[in-house]
């Protein structure tokens, strides 16, 4: 096991069906039209000497150490820049070209400190290789005369610092910023000897509009731009691709480590979903898995106000089992449940709804995406027949109009955000519907064709707005329909769309947007060839969020956007393995593989499985799990990884059901918010202490494997078996792969997979006999269903209704550096940009309440009131608030309700009607709050023998 | 549980099913409940309809006198 050296061709891979055969340093190479010198010979095995070229940005000619000959031309072009010509002969390495490389190299040296020994890049350092490549051995310049050897490093950044003095002036950095990342934060500043490199307004980079992706890091050929962990610690020396543990995206990275510590966290150019770009989480914010605040030892209480007292895993999982089983004894067979995680892998989850169904004999399964994306579950099975977004993320550079609803991906989902941004700089069009101007709406180079300010739950008035549009316009693709649609279900639909009610003029009351941004929206969408639709929690947590889902569905199904490259319906979800965990049927009515839990041949599937008959009858959801927890009948819950106190709505809700409980047992790697109402704390494992998968928004299995063993002694998936066992069901694996190859043999769209082939290949399910190598794009020929559903979506108002005492509406989300409850990122330096949860208010709002930016302030709904700061902005219309849910001690989530979606229980985060008034300080919750939980985190403390 | 919040719930799923044109109201909302509420919800809701405190929808009261009538297999 050594480290991986990913080869650098110097210039991107580019994609032509025409190919072109040249000759270089006398060998035949065929390489696609199009592509540099620099390529050509890096993939005939030939390295060119170069300093700004890599293959993750576009040439750029300035290093002029990549030069080479070619018959027939004059002088010595830039390799990276010299596209390949058929016949073309080229010559790397000639007398000529080493001296004007040893010139070149010369000069570079004659500003540069000679400290290699004591460099932290010392052993990966480009410049250090190219010195050698071109054979210096002398600077004949000296290194008297005018440098930059004085300039200072700015070490402001938590994660990297810029050494200055160590700038060769490459512009990679630059060009990463711009070309990878999208966010222009870093410019060439003054000219000549004078030009360096700056970030914003020649700033720290701390201060500056840097999102510290890491982008300019690893662009870096120097020691310039380098991560603190590597100047601490040196130089890695093995790595393990493996899969990130935060959002949908599913980045692939390499753990680059000495021994079992991981050094840096590297993005693997061949991750299908990054493409070797990153986020400052995945990228940097990994510090928590060897945080203090770590529980390492299971531990025990009698009652919620006792101190814990650590036991050992055997007294631990034996009390669990006791208890539940006492439980079931009492109150019955479906007095306990469990809630899985997706945040844990896929084989973790499909064991805990396991444990619920095989060994409590109940189907009081649920899982976070109950509180996220249940109703995409819902609505894109009730529309196409299968819950599941329908492109995989390179789609997009295919997309001529991206349509964004309800999500904001340059928080919740960066790396795919840039992705976009990078379509959209080549001239696709956007369209954002989103109450907030998200940072898309206008970005450096990118400026949204509209954007549909809808007030907060409406969403279905604006999208049928649409429909009403394109069918009342005759934009519909009635060739698509006609061949791919139920014919009954797409009249009845076009007939209810095409009513005067819901055209955007009518609609316009309701939702607040101009009907002619409506109507010009539609067209866009309809009219500018490739259509593809993504979108977030600003869709589904709604009373109407299965709504919502349908009639995006609705959309894309009428102007004949599903079934190619470029277009789709694409959830992007929020956890890591959201789409793993719905799979693996963490859902109380669901099977693995989305076949309800009636369906006799499904259970006959599991029963000759496990040995044991299934119940046929759905389950307790998260927020039932609850209500019969107050009402007596729900006793014990077993909770992986979740933190439902902090981010389920209305707090005082979910608190009153686990204060009711019994026995809740939390797995989890601190001591959140939920185990304050625990009586047995479980110790988890991070991403980095397991083998696994994950699955991400484009249905991709990405393998999660182990780099160091568990800190507390045992991975998830092996918690739970014990429970299983200590409460007589047997379970038996183990490794996790084994886990995955009964998935495969019981789930068809599974069937082809297993930790062998995810290996060898990277998988999108489904992948079975029909489809070996997985399916990137879904419905191509026909709807998982058969033919596509339209489904009427009439509009219905919440009954969350602003009002006299409560007339403004709050809707919550994320923000780039946190990470859902952040227990994970509060646990980073990523608290330096955001320490505490804030509100964004209107100035308008603001100065009619008196609240000044950055004042204290009372935000108060019917079920709850919590304190919090003002951020003045105009980023929220007048009448509309949002903050963050990141930080416990703000709980957003006590002022939210428990309105919910009308198919699924999905809470309806979005619309809460609130106030806002000055505050002096925290509220008397909050107080109450914080005294509970400090007693409730106290651990006995045993005195010595 | 409350059965007014299951009340509530059930309205909720009543009112979406009383916009679809080509399925039978009932039929959708007994369906429904069925298919995704625990029985123990289903019990609730269907020992109190005859509790005046409980207002049922229309459709929704026949949907669960349906199902109070002939439970599913």
């Amino acid at each position: 096991m050594g480290l991986i050296q990913e080869i650098d061709y110097g210039t991107p891979a580019v994609g032509s069906d025409q190919s072109v055969t040249l000759t270089i340093d006398g060998a035949p190479v065929t390489v696609p039209a199009g592509t540099s010198v620099m390529r050509a010979a890096m993939e005939a095995g030939i390295k060119v000497p170069k300093l700004c070229a890599t293959d993750m940005l576009n040439s750029f000619g300035s290093c002029r150490l990549c030069l080479v000959e070619i018959e027939g031309r004059n002088g010595t072009p830039a390799s990276c820049t010299t596209p390949v010509a058929p016949g073309m002969v080229v010559r790397t390495t000639t007398d000529r070209i080493r001296k004007l490389r040893r010139g070149v190299m010369e000069l570079y040296i004659s500003d540069h400190p000679l400290d290699c020994l004591t460099c932290s890049a010392n052993g990966d350092c480009e410049l250090q290789d190219a010195a050698g490549e071109v054979g210096l051995r002398e600077v004949r310049y000296g290194y008297e005369g005018a440098n930059h050897l004085d300039a200072p490093t700015d070490g402001s950044n938590p994660y990297f610092q810029f050494e200055a003095s160590k700038c060769i002036v490459c512009s990679r950095c630059v060009r990463a910023c711009e070309e990878v990342q999208g966010t222009f934060a870093l410019t060439i500043e003054g000219r000549g000897f004078a030009s360096k490199v700056a970030a914003g307004m020649d700033e720290p980079f701390l201060t500056s509009e840097c999102v510290s992706c890491g982008a300019c890091v690893q662009a870096c050929p120097t020691a310039t731009l380098i991560e603190k962990s590597v100047v601490e610690m040196g130089q890695p020396e093995h790595s393990v691709v493996t899969t990130c543990a935060y959002c949908g995206v599913g980045c692939n990275f390499k753990a680059e480590m000495r021994g079992d510590t991981v050094v840096r966290m590297v993005p693997w150019k061949d991750g299908k979903a990054n493409h070797g770009h990153s986020c400052v989480k995945g990228r940097f914010a990994w510090g928590y898995a060897t945080h203090p605040d770590r529980i390492l030892k299971p531990m025990l209480r009698e009652k919620i106000t006792d101190p814990w007292r650590e036991v050992s895993w055997e007294e631990a999982i034996g009390h669990v089992a006791r208890q539940f089983k006492r439980l079931q004894a009492e109150h019955g067979k479906g007095a306990v449940g469990v809630i899985t995680s997706s945040r844990c892998t896929n084989e973790e989850t499909y064991l805990v709804q396991k444990l619920a169904r095989a060994a409590f004999g109940n189907n009081n399964t649920d899982t976070c995406a109950r509180v996220c994306h249940s109703p995409t579950g819902y609505g894109l099975k009730t529309t196409f027949g299968t819950s599941a977004g329908t492109q995989d993320f390179d789609s997009v550079e295919q997309a001529d109009v991206v349509m964004v609803i309800g999500a904001n991906p340059t928080d919740g989902h960066p790396v795919f955000a840039s992705r976009l941004k990078k379509r959209l700089r080549e001239g696709a069009k956007l369209i954002v519907i989103d109450p907030r101007r998200i940072d898309l709406v206008r970005t450096p180079h990118v400026e949204a064709a509209y954007h549909l300010p809808l007030r907060p739950g409406s969403n279905v008035a604006v999208l049928t707005a649409m429909a009403h549009v394109i069918v009342t316009e005759g934009l519909v693709d009635e060739a698509f329909v006609r061949a791919r649609c139920e014919a009954d279900a797409f009249a009845d639909w076009a007939a209810f769309v095409a009513e005067p009610r819901n055209s955007p003029e009518a609609m316009e009351a309701i939702s607040g947007v101009p009907a002619a941004a409506v109507r010009g929206a539609a067209r866009l969408y309809a009219t500018g060839g490739n259509a593809a639709i993504y979108y977030g929690l600003g869709v589904t947590e709604h009373s109407q969020g299965s709504t919502t889902v349908m009639a995006i569905a609705n959309l894309a199904m009428a102007t004949g956007n599903i079934g190619r490259p470029g277009v789709g319906v694409n959830p992007l979800r929020g956890q890591n393995n959201v789409q793993g965990s719905c799979d693996m049927g963490s859902f109380p009515h669901e099977l693995p593989g989305y076949r309800h839990v009636a369906d006799a041949s499904v259970r006959a599937i599991y029963e000759a499985e496990w040995g044991v008959p299934l119940d046929p009858e759905p389950g307790l959801r998260i927020p039932n799990m609850l209500d019969a927890a107050v009402h007596g009948t729900f006793r014990g819950l077993y909770v992986q990884g979740e933190d439902i106190v902090q981010s389920d709505p209305d707090t005082q809700h979910v608190t009153a059901g686990l204060a009711a409980m019994e026995c809740v047992v939390v797995h989890d790697l601190f001591l959140n918010e939920t185990a304050n109402y625990a009586h047995v704390f479980l110790p988890g494992a991070t991403f980095l202490e397991k083998d696994g998968t994950f699955i991400n928004a484009e249905r991709r299995i990405n393998l999660v494997r182990r780099v160091m063993a568990p800190r507390a002694g045992m991975a998830d998936w092996e918690v739970t078996q014990a429970i299983s066992n200590a409460m007589g069901f047997s379970m038996d694996y183990t490794h996790p792969s084994q886990i995955m190859d009964e998935i495969a043999r019981t789930t068809p769209t599974f069937a082809g997979v297993s930790f062998a082939r995810l290996a060898q290949e990277s998988l999108q399910w489904p992948c079975n006999d029909a489809a070996p190598h997985g399916t990137p794009i879904m419905h191509e020929a026909g709807f998982v269903r058969g033919k596509g559903n339209f489904v009427i979506t009439e509009y219905l108002a919440t009954d969350e209704k602003p009002g006299p005492r409560f007339p403004l509406l709050l809707t919550t989300g994320r923000i780039l550096s946190q990470y859902n409850v952040g227990a994970q990122t509060r646990r980073t330096a990523n608290v330096v940009w955001h320490a505490e949860d804030l509100l964004e208010i209107h100035p308008h709002d603001a100065e009619q309440r008196g609240v000044r930016d950055g004042d204290w302030i009372r935000l108060a709904s019917r079920a709850g009131e919590t304190t919090l700061r003002a951020r003045v902005t105009e980023r929220v219309a007048p009448g509309v608030v949002y903050t963050t849910f990141h930080h416990p001690m703000t709980q957003a989530n006590v002022v939210t309700t428990d309105f919910s979606d009308w198919a699924t229980n999905c809470p309806e985060y979005k619309v809460t009607a609130v106030q806002v008034s000055p505050s002096n300080g925290p509220s008397a919750w909050q107080d109450r709050y914080q005294a509970q939980s400090a007693a409730a985190r106290r651990i006995e403390t045993v005195p010595a023998k | 549980m409350s059965p007014e919040k299951l009340a509530y719930m059930a309205n909720q799923i009543g009112r979406f099913f009383a916009t679809q044109t080509r399925a039978d109201v009932v039929d959708g909302i007994a369906d429904h409940l069925v298919k995704f509420w625990d029985p123990r919800m289903r019990a609730t809701l269907l020992a109190h309809l005859d509790d005046p405190a409980i207002t049922l929808d229309p459709p929704v009261r026949a949907a669960a006198q349906r199902l109070r009538a002939a439970p599913p297999a």
